[in-house]
């Protein structure tokens, strides 16, 4: 009898340094699924961000750059321009993305590079302590907004994927989550998606994951899904926001 | 092989490519852009990949990607720019990986100037980014030094998988003078198998590789540094290079200056000489590793009555000299910025004010 399941060969065997409930840990293993399913793990590059998934080439069984905090669209740039046979993909949080690294993804997306981002949306800066972020939600309380996020003083959150898809490039743009088992499937096939167009050569391809951060947050892993579905779904709504047909 | 008349920037960009090197991404900035333009014609005609990136920031991580991938990369810029890339300098070098950066100077601080200008060789020499950071600083003096350096500098970044920089001043890059690309100075790539992240299917091995820089175990951070720090040492063992100017005979004042000053001052030497003065010149080619014992020796010899460092830049080398010649005779500094460059008048007036 086959085995039903097991874990993805992209996958590697080391326990993961992330807090119990986050979904750094479903993220990673989507994209090692992908990538054992198109068969591209021996000419794969992956580039790890400055944040909580800055060593989360531990976790993964082929090449890996780590990139200097927001740089990783420009290091992908380099890898892809010089070596287009090499499958290149950036895995970034939303304080490396959104807010250092706002102008790399930008223009990296405007290039049309063809390479793949999983941006990872938890509204806050995970790693260095839950501070606010371009993305955390109106009146949401980080411990640099301690009265909550005031719109009146530092703007709304950003809506990256609808910043890029208002770009003219042809792309692929879409925002999944990974908080519950239902939405899980179509954040997989959102990467597949995006890594086919890739190996297609036809464009840019970004997913957004809504994801939480139950540390930051001051949430049990429970409360953090609630509490993502609750506020963040509605400001971030999921679906494909741009097709490079 | 024949000469051609070239422009610098642009020699530079050809000598970039005769040298193997088939990626350049770039931010313009003068008084370089010509490079840009340059390469942005001829990448194409070789199969090479020319971009042009959006800020020089993102530029230097375009570098570190693709030197991370094992591939020969390189970019030129100028002063605020190398400023932007310095964050990313500080990464390859952290990474390991070799890459190759012409800083063609400009004026500063701030924004300065556009006129040349040597004003950035404490930033180059100490390093340039943050951290325990060292570049080989190569410092051309002529244009087909400046190709020759280019050429050289390739093979010799991924020896010590540093980066290199070439360093010259804005008079480097926007002169015309007849040049030749030596067959001999054409180099294969290494292999990077070991290390780079070309992809497993590349490599035909089933283990990956990583190119990375942060090191959280303390004690493995220090050996990493360790490890850097003992290319460092055999760069100042085995990459010194410099040029002696009337060097032979009895002298009673050394000159020390680098790049397109050199070439004042030897004018300025000639000039003494005539009129019965003798004065030597040592020029070093490598700012880093800088040729301390050559200077040292010249300082020392007997007769030499004072040492003068002659820049352009209100006074960086004349640290280096000054540790160099450990305070056995005085050391002087002369020097112009912002693109006035001292003429052999004032390098002669500025020797005869100490010794007659
Ligand atoms: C140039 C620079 N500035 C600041 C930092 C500190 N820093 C490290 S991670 C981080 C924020 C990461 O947050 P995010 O991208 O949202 O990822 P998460 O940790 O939430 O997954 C910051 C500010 C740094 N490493 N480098
Ligand atoms: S701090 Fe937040 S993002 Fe980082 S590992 Fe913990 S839960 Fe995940």
């Amino acid at each position: 009898m086959g085995k039903t399941f097991q874990k993805p060969e992209a996958l590697s065997d080391q326990p993961t340094h992330y807090c119990p409930g986050c979904t750094h840990g479903v993220a990673h293993r989507l994209v090692a699924e992908v990538i054992d399913e198109l068969g591209i793990r021996g000419r794969t590059v992956g580039i790890a961000p400055v944040g909580c998934a800055v060593l989360a080439y531990n976790y993964f069984t082929f090449d890996f750059q780590e990139a200097a905090h927001g740089r990783a669209p420009a290091m992908a740039t380099g890898i892809k321009r010089s070596r287009p046979d090499l499958v290149v993909f950036t895995y970034q949080g939303d304080g490396d993305l959104a807010s250092i690294g706002m102008g790399e993804i930008v223009h990296a997306a405007n290039r049309g590079e063809k390479f793949t981002t999983v941006f990872i949306n938890n509204a806050v800066y995970g790693m260095t302590g839950g501070q606010m972020a371009p993305t955390t939600l109106p009146d949401q309380r980080t411990t640099t907004s301690p009265f909550g996020r005031n719109v009146d003083e530092v703007g709304m959150p950003i809506r990256v994927s609808e910043l890029l898809a208002s770009l003219q490039t042809p792309a692929y743009i879409s925002r999944q989550t990974v908080i519950l088992p239902k939405y899980i499937v179509k954040a997989k096939k959102a990467i597949k998606k995006a890594f086919t167009y890739q190996l297609e050569n036809r464009c840019y391809g970004f997913v957004e994951l809504v994801s939480t951060c139950p540390t930051n947050w001051g949430l049990t892993p429970v409360d953090a899904v609630k509490w993502a579905q609750e506020h963040m779904l509605p400001y971030y709504p999921l679906g494909d926001l741009k097709s490079p047909e | 092989m024949s000469k051609v008349l070239m422009k610098g920037n642009e020699a530079i960009g050809e000598a970039a490519i005769r040298a193997g090197a088939l990626n350049y991404f770039a931010y313009p900035i003068t008084p370089q852009s010509e490079v840009a333009e340059y390469l942005s014609r001829r990448m194409p005609e070789v199969g090479g990949h020319f971009l042009q990136g959006e800020s020089e920031v993102a530029v230097s991580y375009m570098i570190f990607g693709a030197a991370g991938c094992g591939e020969r990369v390189f970019t030129t810029s100028s002063s605020p720019g190398i400023s932007l890339m310095s964050e990313g300098i500080s990464y390859i070098i952290g990474a390991e990986c070799p890459a190759v950066f012409v800083n063609i100077m400009r004026g500063g601080p701030g924004l300065g100037g556009i006129l040349p200008s040597q004003a950035d060789y404490l930033q180059a020499t100490r390093g340039v980014g943050h951290g325990d950071c060292r570049l080989l600083v190569l410092a051309p003096a002529s244009v087909q030094e400046a190709v020759e350096m280019v050429m050289t500098a390739f093979p010799l970044a991924e020896k010590y998988r540093n980066p290199v920089m070439v360093l010259g001043d804005g008079l480097i890059g926007q002169m015309m003078e007849p040049v030749e690309f030596p067959d001999n100075l054409k180099s294969a790539p290494s292999n990077k198998d070991d290390w780079a992240t070309n992809g497993m299917d590349t490599r035909g091995r089933k283990t990956r590789n990583l190119v990375k820089s942060l090191f959280l175990d303390p004690v493995e951070l220090n050996e990493h540094n360790l490890k850097i720090k003992r290319k460092y040492e055999q760069m100042e063992r085995e990459e010194v290079r410099f040029e002696g100017y009337n060097q032979d005979g009895a002298y009673r004042a050394l000159i020390v200056s680098f790049g397109t000053m050199s070439r004042v001052c030897r004018t300025a030497i000639d000039i003494m000489k005539a009129d019965g003065l003798e004065v030597a010149m040592i020029r070093p080619q490598t700012l880093f590793p800088y040729p301390l014992q050559a200077v040292r020796d010249a300082a020392w010899k007997k007769g030499c009555q004072a040492v003068f460092s002659i820049e352009m830049n209100m006074g960086q080398m004349v640290e280096d000299v000054r540790l160099a010649v450990q305070g056995r005779c005085p050391v002087h500094w002369y020097g112009k910025c912002g693109g006035e460059v001292p003429t052999p008048e004032e390098v002669v007036e500025t020797v005869r004010a100490v010794v007659q």
